[in-house]
């Protein structure tokens, strides 16, 4: 009796230590990029890390101010979501609300492929098709300008575009099953006051599902602002103020391109980037979080 | 039309209607006239057709894949299931109020101003106007004014079905069909709503699935004793409770079934 | 007639329509081009010697095979941890664990880091695993890497399966004298193991195309270890996945047929795993 006691107690230990291993991730990686990227922060000075725009890492006298890519960042984010959103949104309606059996699969089924093509054939593609083309636009747009740096059309605009598209599987399955879980007592007592299919899907429909639907979005901002490799092929190298036709760097392409090569404080100075990034992130996070538990609660 | 408030002009009337769920009939040969601003109550056990055949007279029955209708309904002589018959139209002048209170997750306002919105309306003091007429129309008016902005799903379960019938209202029906309307209810919320019937019909013709048989004596002005898919008797109220033609009808309102 | 004659079209319904149906076929489009794009640029790439054999500048020749052995040891390396640790978890949480602020932290935890960017495990394993463990540029380090970023996936599926398994099984074990861990051993693990199963190829899809996780922990190496033996050894040597090799290809090295050829391989494994995983739910399902 007593050697099955300890087996039944070694055994809950094992598997409370395996569940606090998760805990322990969370914690240690706060933990290292906290150690490591703050001493850097300070070093710079973090007003002039955060609120300058100036990035010489390997310059006689170097500077490291990353304002324009935590701007760029945020705007490629903000304007992937923009364009995502109402496609994805779109998508999602087909699938809950107007596809048949058949159609519906055929549709999620392509969603759900899309979701697992990995982030560099994304990264691939844009290079490919979009950036040719975006030299093409710049070349007529900035036909004679003199102040405009010529990208050969790795830039923002292409950066955008490739994470519209990755977003869109995150935005379609979180929206269609939030779609879905809207109670059918609702879509008849709109088709009986005499409203139209669409009247119901977009006034009664969508409204009710809004704290799903803003889960979707939420995913879709912490996938975008989290993407590394893909955008790193088609946005450009160089740290510039985020407009559509200038090569930029984010967060992440920021990481990605540099840390090969990055000595000393350089280095140490992307972890500080790293952090930022991820304060971005649990902020997302905690959004997500809370509109979770609002779900919940409807 | 002048003769429009003759209490026993027909409003809608049915016509040898069949329908059926792919290979299963579920109504068989219905003839009926319903008439104007009265109370048509509908009985039979679950299962009989009560609901079905309701839900075919503003063709929510179109929305379930696999029906098929054949036979005649008409509205004011129209047929509604005439190919040139907007549906959307028929189901502004046929409204429906349904077992389970359904209000929309937005505040009293905008549920009651659904209909109107959806049908074009979108002067605010027309609105004010129709919000507040409907809501006294449903007898709820007293209870919400203070709170129109309120979300509807925060009323109690009778209040909810008050403020579905206003939304249902808004849209100036000329029939209101009503699905089992209190069986979600408590019994004060019930007696509020068998008072509201009363008043709405002298203004609309109301036809009402029941399976409470005192809630049909009570109310009704006429009823229908449906029996798996059969219409078996119909007539008025008084007539088919006091001496029922049919054995089935005697049957079932001595409570032998059902 | 009267008012309830049709009004001709609605002009609104029909636009968002348009725009329905513009954006579904927009999903199907994208896919279709970009499988047809990979495959006419890269499937002349893709052979035999393509798939087996190793990039050489000396003998001139084009080939992954490194690239896939060091992807499959990655897959072996980060699972064979992964998978018990997250059947554990999920057996704590579901079985275990009471309400309360340990749990609550261990459920926050699991969902941040499945919201964690692929780029700050790859810094936090260069950190931990490479330097201050000082495995350096190794497979080792990107298997031990990932394991913290599949690991929310098998501790979910896991705990979904166990969900699913009624009470009267636990009941049923435990009324009979068996012991709490005999009954997950004999009864719990067997019935949730389809759920662990999807679990565990969900993570490896996600492997197959992670790449920023990889680049600084596991390394760029395409070479081939020099005899079957020395496999285990490869472990703790730096080695680039498919999908690095893509990068690399398509960046510096600017071998844009390589670079398809690559693509290619991968779109096939993934849709692969992705109607697997399918095929497993549709069985749990039935």
């Amino acid at each position: 009796m007593k050697r099955r006691k300890v087996i039944e107690q070694t055994a809950k230990t094992i598997f409370t230590i395996c569940a606090a291993i998760a805990i322990l991730a969370v914690a240690s990686i706060t933990f290292y990029l906290v150690a490591k990227g703050i001493p850097a922060a300070r070093e710079v000075g973090i007003g002039k890390l955060l609120f300058t725009t100036s990035w010489r890492p390997t310059a006689e006298e170097p500077s490291y101010g990353i304002f324009f890519i935590i701007l760029s960042s945020l705007v490629s984010t903000f304007a992937s979501i923009i364009i995502g959103v109402p496609i994805g949104l779109c998508t999602a309606v087909f699938l809950s609300e107007i596809a048949d059996r058949i159609t519906r699969s055929v549709v999620s089924s392509a969603v759900e492929l899309l979701a697992a093509i990995p982030s560099v054939i994304y990264g691939l593609i844009g290079m490919m098709v979009l950036s040719p083309l975006m030299y093409r636009l710049e070349k007529a747009i900035f036909a004679g300008n003199e102040t405009h740096q010529f990208t050969g059309g790795a830039n923002l605009l292409a950066a955008v575009i490739v994470l519209a598209i990755m977003i869109l599987p995150t935005v379609i399955s979180v929206s269609a099953s939030s779609l879905q879980a809207v109670n059918d007592s609702l879509r008849y007592a709109s088709l009986a006051l005499g409203a139209t299919k669409m009247q119901t899907i977009w006034k009664v429909v969508v409204p009710a599902a809004k704290s799903g639907l803003l889960t979707g979005v939420v995913l879709g901002v912490g996938r975008a602002l989290g993407e590394a490799m893909a955008i790193n092929m088609v946005a450009g190298g160089a740290v510039n103020i985020p407009l559509p036709f200038n090569s930029v760097r984010t967060l992440t392409t920021q990481i990605v391109s540099e840390m090969g090569y990055a000595e000393g404080l350089h280095r140490r100075v992307l972890f500080t980037v790293g952090l930022v990034l991820y304060i971005f992130i649990m902020i997302v996070n905690f959004i997500l979080l809370k509109a979770r538990r609002r779900e919940l609660n409807e | 039309m002048d003769n429009k408030h003759m209490a026993d002009e027909v409003k809608m009337s049915v016509k040898n209607l069949d329908l059926y769920y792919g290979q299963k009939q579920a109504l068989k040969n219905i003839n009926m006239d319903i008439h104007r601003n009265a109370i048509t109550a509908l009985i039979g056990p679950s299962g009989c057709g009560k609901s079905t055949f309701l839900k075919t007279l503003n063709r929510m029955n179109d929305l379930i894949d696999n029906v098929r209708i054949t036979g005649q309904v008409t509205l004011d002589g129209e047929d509604i299931f005439d190919r040139n018959m907007d549906v959307t139209m028929l189901r502004k002048r046929v409204g429906m109020v349904f077992q389970q209170p359904n209000p929309f997750p937005m505040s009293v306002y905008d549920n009651i101003a659904y209909g109107p919105r959806v049908h074009g309306i979108k002067n605010k003091a027309k609105l004010d106007e129709i919000v507040e007429e409907s809501l006294r129309g449903a007898a709820i008016w007293d209870e919400v004014k203070d709170n129109l902005k309120k979300s509807a799903l925060r009323l109690s379960g009778g209040q909810q079905q008050r403020i579905c019938i206003a939304r249902a209202l808004a849209t100036k029906p000329e029939v209101i069909l009503m699905d089992e309307p209190t069986s979600a209810l408590d019994p004060i919320s019930t007696t509020k709503i068998e008072d509201l019937m009363e008043e709405l019909k002298r203004q609309y013709t109301v036809v009402v699935v029941t399976h409470n048989m005192q809630q049909a004596v009570r109310v009704s002005d006429y009823t229908a004793f449906f029996l798996v898919g059969d219409m078996v008797e119909y007539g008025e109220t008084k007539e088919l409770f006091t001496y029922p033609k049919d054995k089935r009808t005697e049957d079932y309102i001595t409570g032998r079934f059902g | 007639m009267s008012s309830t004659v049709k009004t001709k079209g609605r002009i609104a319904d029909k636009l968002l329509m348009g725009l329905v149906l513009l954006s579904t076929s927009l999903s199907i489009i994208l896919l279709l081009g970009i499988i047809l794009f990979v495959f006419i640029k890269g499937a002349s790439t893709v052979s035999l010697s393509f798939l087996t054999g190793v990039t050489s500048v000396l003998k001139g020749t084009v080939g992954i095979a490194g690239n896939i052995l060091n992807t499959v040891l990655i897959i072996v390396i980060t699972m064979i941890i992964a998978t018990p640790i997250g059947i554990g978890s999920a057996i704590f949480l579901n079985e275990y664990a009471k309400k309360g602020v340990f749990v609550t932290v261990i459920e926050y935890a699991t969902e941040t880091l499945s919201g964690i960017p692929s780029i700050i495990f790859g810094l936090f394993g260069m950190m931990f695993f490479g330097n201050t463990l000082g495995l350096g540029y190794s497979l080792l380090t990107g298997g031990l890497t990932l394991i913290l970023m599949v690991l929310p996936l098998i501790t979910r599926n896991t705990q979904e399966a166990l969900k699913s398994v009624p009470d009267s099984y636990r009941n049923g074990a435990v009324g009979l004298g068996s012991g709490k861990w005999h009954m997950i051993r004999t009864i719990l693990i067997p019935s949730a193991m389809p759920g662990i199963i999807t679990g565990v190829i969900l993570a490896i899809g996600r492997i197959v195309g992670e790449s920023a996780a990889l680049l600084f922990t596991a390394g760029s190496a395409k070479g081939l270890p020099k005899a079957f033996s020395k496999i285990f050894e490869k472990i703790f040597q730096s080695g680039g996945t498919m999908t690095i090799q893509l990068y690399l290809s398509a960046t510096s090295e600017g071998d844009f047929d390589t670079a398809f050829g690559i693509a290619v391989v991968l779109l096939v494994l993934v849709f692969v795993i992705n109607f697997v995983t399918k095929w497993a739910l549709r069985r749990r399902i039935n």
